[in-house]
């Protein structure tokens, strides 16, 4: 596949008496079919090794060290998947399974409350130090849990956190990136609303949790989408502080699922387990696949 | 753009601000702080004591031929991530722009890649060329190429490039996708009444409309290529051979927690906020939008 | 049921005075228009009274206590927005009872007076709807509706037509005014638009620059403006103003002389309405017409006054077929002359 051919190919024949028809610039004929043979290749290309994948999952692992390996499922889906779930390598996959989960949706709960609560403090209340806090704020979108992992770590350490989920899940809920959101949004909320409240008697307690809450639902949940695959996608950091195999996370507990050495790595479990560690935030990108679009370009751009 | 602020108090904003301000300093500055702290000491053999040394450990890093080419590996690792991720991007998001019908569809299926982690799909990608089981490196053997990314450092920079990159062509679409969607179709049709064709039409003007958010786009991916592929490369190739793909973020964490040399990882850290500070002034100057995940 | 007392209200924004010392008493159920143009300070005198504002000096009491430290809430007033604030997320049964729900008064009571509201207003149809499924009027009632279910001491109305157009602008400031009578609420309505003073005002104060021009009636203002400001802002077309002479009891005019009832000496800023200008091939003025605007029940001619270079209007009755450069002789009763201060604007009687 170029990338010149079918466009050269798509565009229209050079010379025609008659006009170009308003609206529909280039979109029918063989020139379509091609745009559909494209997208459709694309998608292939892009789905190839999620499907190898899948298929891994399903074959028995002499099948697997026997290249090349089939192109189609077998019938090993249900003992491979049993398996990984309940025995796994380590510990069973549904235990990391249910680690991940509650470390994904710790962070993005914990990041979304505590943002809304400070992104309401900034917008509606003045207050001493209101503007250094915006900034110590700020600053911290500049400083991803990457770059300072060893002082991080030992701060975890120190507070006997290691292999909890408040130590998986803390360190990376105190991102300003949520809070930028949120203030974003309650700026553009006019200022009437609150005077509204307020002449209706609403105290900022009462008018937080039913009117800017209430008015913020669809940003939360945006949100919450693109957190949630924030918090599961994580690795680094379940790779530093969970050594207790019972407290891994899948997206990290795959890679321990390798055998050191020379041994043959257990093909088939691994890749159900892969499968496995995209299902949950495919199904949240795939269900509220509005929503996440919106909150990623509303959060990114 | 300020608001006429309208409760009044100070108690009760400190209270709903102190939960994030607790978090960030006890997990932002402190750590942040100990890292420059740190990097202006060495620990003696032992473990005992830290001696002070000033810049030392900077001067030490920059004199470094290791961290000198895992400079140099993360730049030539970030450039073809962001430009592998980018192209195809484009390319597709070009052709599903001129589609009617089906538009909705391709997008829903070409998102799944997005929400994979980067370590699952390091594991995918090691999975079709591993030297052993590989389906692609197999097939490449019956070509006569003999695929060993566990010897061969280039082969290995491709294969974590291509593993980072194909996440990202999800993403990349989606906002290429919905900036092409936003050229208003009268100026194309003005060009094409004008007799430009497709190709010039793209050139001289769709491509210039999209800048705004192609740079964008160049500076997020370079972004994720620094900081966010660790995954991808502690499970396909550990920064080997020959950390021919340590990049710098994974050479804090190889010299930090594996060599436990705890003064030259910090000082590394250092240098790497600088980076990201960098990067998030280019990103705020230019883009004016922020935030990135 | 109240009355409001401003007494000598002063706002302060910084070191920027924008409110100079208001003052003045309202009735028991009396309708006030504050009414000037935008930046006036007529909206902030507004939010003072609310308790959105915080009032630097002076003292704001209703039911002749001061109110001046008290919530909104505690102010027993109810307030009706610009663009009406309208809860996005409620329905119009909600919006209108969030007021009584923080009161904590028991569901059922609040769903009859909302249920009274609503069928006072019309809005019975619409009760379970949001207010973006409403049109422009309809978020208009509901926003009054907010207010009547309160059963407030005074309604306090922040230019709560500038959003509608024109003709729906006009039902309802005659639905606003006839609710307010029966209800007989006490009612101060900010505006800029001198026509909606003029029609729904029992009294009203003409502000500029933070200050209180006028206080009086709608006729009080028409015919006896205290400044130049106000005899200029209210009225339309508004009064031509002229620089003029005070000699011996006789007024000396765009060229003509005449008597005048006035204790003006020297120079005088003389104000005419346009309407009444009275058509008089005997008049001792005349007007070099430039351009005609018949309105039909009137016409409008713009022009010269006598041979000067002043700008000059008037309105005569009925349709008038006049042409550029024809020169129409007018006359004008003494007592519909205006006599003011060239250096302060006050008026001279």
């Amino acid at each position: 596949m170029t990338a010149r051919d079918p466009l050269v190919a798509a565009a229209p024949p050079l010379k025609s008496g008659r006009e170009p028809a308003p609206g529909m610039v280039e979109k029918r004929g063989r020139s379509l079919w091609l745009s559909h043979a494209v997208m459709i290749l694309g998608v292939l290309i892009v789905f190839f090794p999620i499907w190898l994948a899948f298929v891994a999952s399903t074959v028995t692992q002499s099948e697997i060290i026997r290249p090349p390996m089939p192109v189609w499922p077998g019938d090993q889906f249900f003992i491979n998947y049993k398996n990984a779930l309940f025995s796994g390598v380590n510990v069973p996959v549904a235990t990391m399974l249910m680690n991940s989960l509650i470390m994904a949706i710790g962070i993005a709960v914990g990041k979304i409350i505590i943002s809304l609560l400070s992104a309401f403090a900034i917008v509606y209340f003045r207050f001493p130090g209101k503007t250094i806090f915006f900034w110590l704020i700020f600053l911290t979108l500049m400083l991803p849990v990457e770059v300072r992992i060893v002082p991080t770590y030992e701060v975890v350490a120190g507070f006997g956190m290691l292999n909890s989920y408040s130590g998986l899940i803390f360190p990376l809920i105190a991102s300003a990136t949520a809070t930028f959101l949120f203030r974003q949004f309650f700026m553009t909320i006019p200022d009437e609303l609150a005077e509204a409240a307020r002449v209706d008697g609403a105290g900022p307690m009462r008018f937080f949790w039913d009117i800017l809450v209430p008015m913020s639902r669809t940003n939360v949940a945006a949100l919450f989408v693109i957190l949630f695959i924030y918090g599961w996608n994580q690795y680094l950091w379940p790779l530093l502080i969970t050594t207790d195999p019972e407290m891994n996370t899948i997206v990290m507990g795959l890679k321990q699922m390798f055998p050191s050495g020379d041994d043959f790595a257990h093909w088939p479990t691994i890749m159900a387990t892969s499968i496995l560690a995209m299902i949950p935030p495919v199904i949240v990108v795939i269900s509220m696949q509005k929503l996440f679009i919106r909150g990623l370009v509303d959060s990114e751009k | 753009m300020e608001k006429r602020v309208t409760f009044k108090g100070w108690l009760l904003p400190l209270l709903l601000i102190a939960p994030q301000v607790l978090i960030s300093a006890v997990f932002f500055f402190y750590p942040a702080g100990q890292a420059i702290w740190q990097s202006l000491f060495i620990p003696d053999p032992f473990g005992l004591s830290m001696q002070y040394v000033g810049l030392g450990n900077f001067e030490y890093l920059l004199g470094d031929p290791y961290y000198r080419a895992s400079f140099l590996t993360t730049a030539v690792f970030s450039t073809l991530v962001t430009l592998a991720s980018m192209i195809p991007a484009l390319f597709l998001a070009v052709v599903a722009d001129r589609l009617i019908k089906g538009a909705s569809v391709y997008r829903t299926l070409l998102v799944w890649p997005y929400a994979v982690a980067p370590a699952v799909a390091g594991v995918l990608w090691l999975f079709m060329f591993n030297t052993r089981v590989g389906v692609v490196s197999w097939y490449l053997g019956l070509l006569g190429y003999d695929w060993n990314h566990v010897l061969n450092g280039s082969e290995a920079m491709g294969l974590v490039v291509v593993a980072s990159a194909w996440g990202r062509i999800s993403y990349n679409f989606l906002f290429f996708f919905a900036a092409l969607q936003a050229v208003p179709k009268s100026v194309i049709e003005a060009a094409a009444i004008d007799g430009a064709h497709f190709w010039r039409r793209f050139w001289t003007i769709v491509l210039p409309l999209l800048s705004p958010t192609t740079f964008f786009l160049l500076v997020v991916n370079v972004v994720y290529a620094f900081f966010e592929t660790f995954g991808v490369i502690h499970t396909i190739t550990a920064g080997g051979p020959q950390q021919s793909t340590t990049i710098l973020v994974y050479k804090v964490f190889a010299d930090g927690f594996v060599g436990q040399d705890l003064g030259s990882s910090a000082a590394q850290s250092v240098i790497l906020l600088v980076v990201v500070g960098l990067l998030t002034i280019v990103q705020f100057k230019f883009v004016e939008r922020r935030v990135h995940y | 049921m109240a009355t409001v007392e401003l007494d000598n209200i002063k706002k302060r924004f910084g070191g920027t005075q924008v409110i100079h010392g208001v003052s003045t008493a309202i009735e028991d159920g009396e309708f006030i228009v504050i009414v000037g143009p935008s930046g006036c300070g007529k909206s902030t005198l507004l939010r003072m009274v609310a308790g959105l504002e915080s009032v630097s000096e002076g003292e704001v009491r209703i039911d002749g206590e001061r109110v001046n430290e008290r919530e909104p809430m505690a102010r027993d007033i109810a307030m009706v927005f610009q663009n009406y604030a309208l809860y996005p997320h409620m329905s119009v049964r909600q919006n209108m009872g969030y007021g009584l729900k923080i009161a904590g008064l028991p569901k059922s009571e609040i769903a009859a007076k909302v249920d009274e509201a609503a069928a006072l207003l019309q809005l019975e149809p619409y009760l379970d709807r949001r207010p973006r499924e409403l049109s422009g009027g309809q978020r208009q009632r509901v926003a009054m509706g907010r207010a009547i279910v309160r059963e407030p001491k005074v309604f306090l109305f922040d230019e709560p037509l500038s959003n509608l157009d024109a003709k729906l602008r006009v039902q309802m400031r005659l639905e606003i005014r006839d609710l307010q009578n029966r209800l007989g609420i006490t009612a101060l309505y900010v505006t800029h638009d001198q026509v909606e003073a003029m029609t729904m005002a029992d009294r009203m104060i003409v502000m500029n620059a933070g200050r209180a021009e006028q206080i009086g009636t709608p006729l009080e203002v028409y015919e006896r403006p205290q400044t130049l400001f106000a005899a200029q802002f209210i009225g339309s077309p508004s009064m031509n103003v002229l620089d003029a002479t005070m000699q011996d009891g006789v007024l000396h005019l765009g060229g003509a002389t005449m008597p005048a009832p006035t204790t003006a000496t020297g120079k005088v800023t003389v104000g005419l309405r346009p309407e009444h200008a009275i058509a008089d091939p005997e008049g001792p003025l005349s007007l070099t017409v430039q351009m005609g605007e018949p309105l039909g029940a009137n016409t409008l001619l713009h022009g010269r006054i006598g041979d000067g270079s002043e700008a000059f209007t008037i309105s005569l009755p009925g349709v008038h077929h006049a042409t550029a450069g024809e020169r129409i002789a007018f006359r004008v009763l003494p007592e519909n002359l205006h006599f003011f201060d060239p250096e302060t604007g006050a008026r001279i009687d």
